[in-house]
């Protein structure tokens, strides 16, 4: 249940408890909860709209930023992740395999803001070897949804 | 033309017009309107099978295959046949692909049947069966169905209808429109049932992936003592959402597949060459397409079924195919007018289920092939529809 009642989540947070119940044929007191244990356990860790920010009122500069660090012989890459993480303009850390170690998703409010947060914030951290910042001009897709609108139901409206 | 009747071919002029196409002209003139009408997936098809036909052009792979179809697509469907329905087949000379099942099954019954034969099929049904039998000069003989049976084919019901002149069964589970399967023992007793009778049985089973509460298909392919006897249908169309290719199969015993294959040949040529390689591309991986497809068609039909017992409609419990067969005759109003009313109190459009043979008077269609948002929203409607009736 708790996987079914994810997916419905992860495509529309806002659907209601008693329509969900009806999907799923259970009780709708078992969807909240379902829901309250997610929330508990950190499954679920918030609640967030999915924002075109290309169309959204001032919108925010963000950038992608690969990260090579040195591993610390104690946690590997743990602390020096969990210390990037805590700067509020970090949307998003990620460890990776490959070319660098961590990717990071950052937002800020000009091209000069995103740039000094690199350069002195970021790269000041101690066993930071070096960045590379990438900045984002155009979302197409995100969170799994396609970022133009989508276009007419292309199907005839009666079909046998 | 003076005298046009007399001059078109008598047994086409006699044929009924659809009524889905008379519906399909009423809603057609109105707008905004939800439509719980659409015999077809929501869903476009998975990108990886358009790209993969995007490519086959670029490739310059336009031109004729051959009639039967390209080889490696006639062995990817075998494979899945025997994996999937357990049937099997030759793919060299029991398979061949088809524009849609409906010419499968137009091809068939016209290798089948000679004027006058008789075909069994049961109602309700999809809407082709009763005059692709009577094109191909056959006499389509109707076996009823009914909600308080779930809508299962009784070999007593077929027992009624059978004669010396009865020459096939054609049956569809799972079933549009009612969303009746067929369980082990259903299949097992038609199966005889025909054996008995020595008919050639031809199975649709075009909805043979969407079936619900954990029940799995069972296919008349699966029936070991039915193999020189039994014609399958099945195709790309509802399992992949793949309707506009037009991309289905059949499969039969050889001794019938000669003759079957002269009519797709001189008729058809071939199936179009770019929806065969969309088609084999769908080979690769069908449970990863499917799934989520098949996830949310079965979140929308428990919805669905939800929101109808709460509106006081009653509805036996459709476990196959995208759709659900409310009965409405309670109401006191007839299946069409429920329908046109309703298409004119709330502007959601069902079908009407006469359109689908006279024993469906008393129901309407609701396909679920249309995004929880608007199925909500219908949902609603209709039950504030059926509380001013």
């Amino acid at each position: 249940m708790e996987e079914s009642l994810l997916e419905i989540l992860r495509k529309n947070a806002k659907e209601s408890p008693e329509t969900m119940a009806m999907m799923l044929g259970v009780p709708a007191g078992e969807v909240e909860a379902a829901i309250a244990r997610l929330e508990r356990e950190g499954v679920i860790r918030g609640w967030q709209a999915i924002v075109n920010e290309d169309l959204a009122p001032r919108a925010p500069v963000s950038a992608a930023i690969e990260v090579r660090v040195t591993p610390e012989r104690e946690g590997g890459f743990n602390r020096i992740a969990e210390q990037v993480s805590r700067f509020e303009e970090v949307e998003a850390t990620y460890l990776m395999s490959g070319g660098y170690d961590l990717l990071l998703f950052v937002r800020g409010e000009s091209l000069l803001a995103v740039a000094r947060f690199v350069s002195e914030k970021l790269a000041t951290i101690h066993g930071v070897l070096s960045t590379a910042t990438h900045f984002r001009l155009k979302t197409y897709k995100q969170n799994g949804v396609l970022m133009a609108r989508p276009g007419e139901d292309k199907r005839l409206a009666v079909t046998p | 033309m003076t005298d046009a009747r007399g001059r078109l071919a008598r047994h086409i002029v006699d044929l009924p017009k659809s009524g889905i196409r008379e519906f399909f002209d009423i809603v057609s003139t109105r707008r905004g309107v939800i439509s719980l009408a659409i015999g077809e997936p929501d869903f476009d098809t998975p990108w990886h099978i358009r790209e993969a036909s995007i490519a086959s052009l670029e490739e310059g792979c336009s031109h004729y295959t051959g009639n039967a179809g390209l080889p490696a697509l006639r062995q990817a469907i075998a494979a899945y046949v025997r994996e999937r329905f357990g049937g099997a087949y030759d793919p060299a000379h029991e398979v061949l692909v088809t524009v849609g099942a409906s010419e499968g099954l137009d091809v068939t019954l016209r290798a089948l049947l000679n004027p006058g034969d008789e075909v069994l099929y049961h109602e309700p049904c999809f809407v082709s069966y009763g005059p692709e039998i009577a094109m191909a000069h056959g006499v389509p003989v109707a076996v009823e169905t009914h909600a308080e049976d779930n809508f299962r084919l009784s070999v007593e019901a077929l027992e009624a209808k059978v004669s010396p002149r009865t020459k096939a069964l054609v049956v569809n589970f799972p079933n549009n429109p009612t969303g009746a399967v067929l369980g082990r023992e259903d299949v097992e007793a038609i199966a005889d049932f025909a054996i008995r009778h020595d008919l050639i049985l031809i199975s649709d089973e075009i909805y043979a992936e969407l079936t619900w509460g954990g029940r799995r298909h069972v296919s008349f392919a699966s029936v070991p003592a039915l193999r020189d006897r039994l014609v399958l249908l099945h195709g790309y169309s509802k399992a992949w959402a793949m309707t506009g290719f037009r991309m289905a199969y059949v499969c039969a015993p050889a001794w019938l597949m000669d003759t079957i294959l002269k009519i797709h040949q001189y008729a058809i040529m071939c199936a179009s060459t770019p929806s065969q390689y969309a088609a084999l591309e769908a080979m690769r991986q069908p449970a990863e397409d499917m799934a989520p497809m098949l996830r949310a068609y079965e979140m929308r039909r428990n919805f669905l079924r939800a929101a109808f017992a709460e509106a006081g409609i009653p509805m036996h419990n459709p476990a196959g195919a995208f759709y659900a067969f409310p009965q409405i005759a309670r109401f006191g109003l007839s299946a069409r007018e429920f329908a046109v009313r309703l298409l004119d109190a709330e502007n959601v459009a069902v079908v009407p289920g006469t359109a689908f043979g006279a024993c469906g008077e008393g129901f309407v269609r609701c396909s679920y092939a249309t995004g929880m948002e608007q199925l909500k929203e219908a949902a609603a409607r209709i039950a504030r529809f059926v509380k001013t009736l």
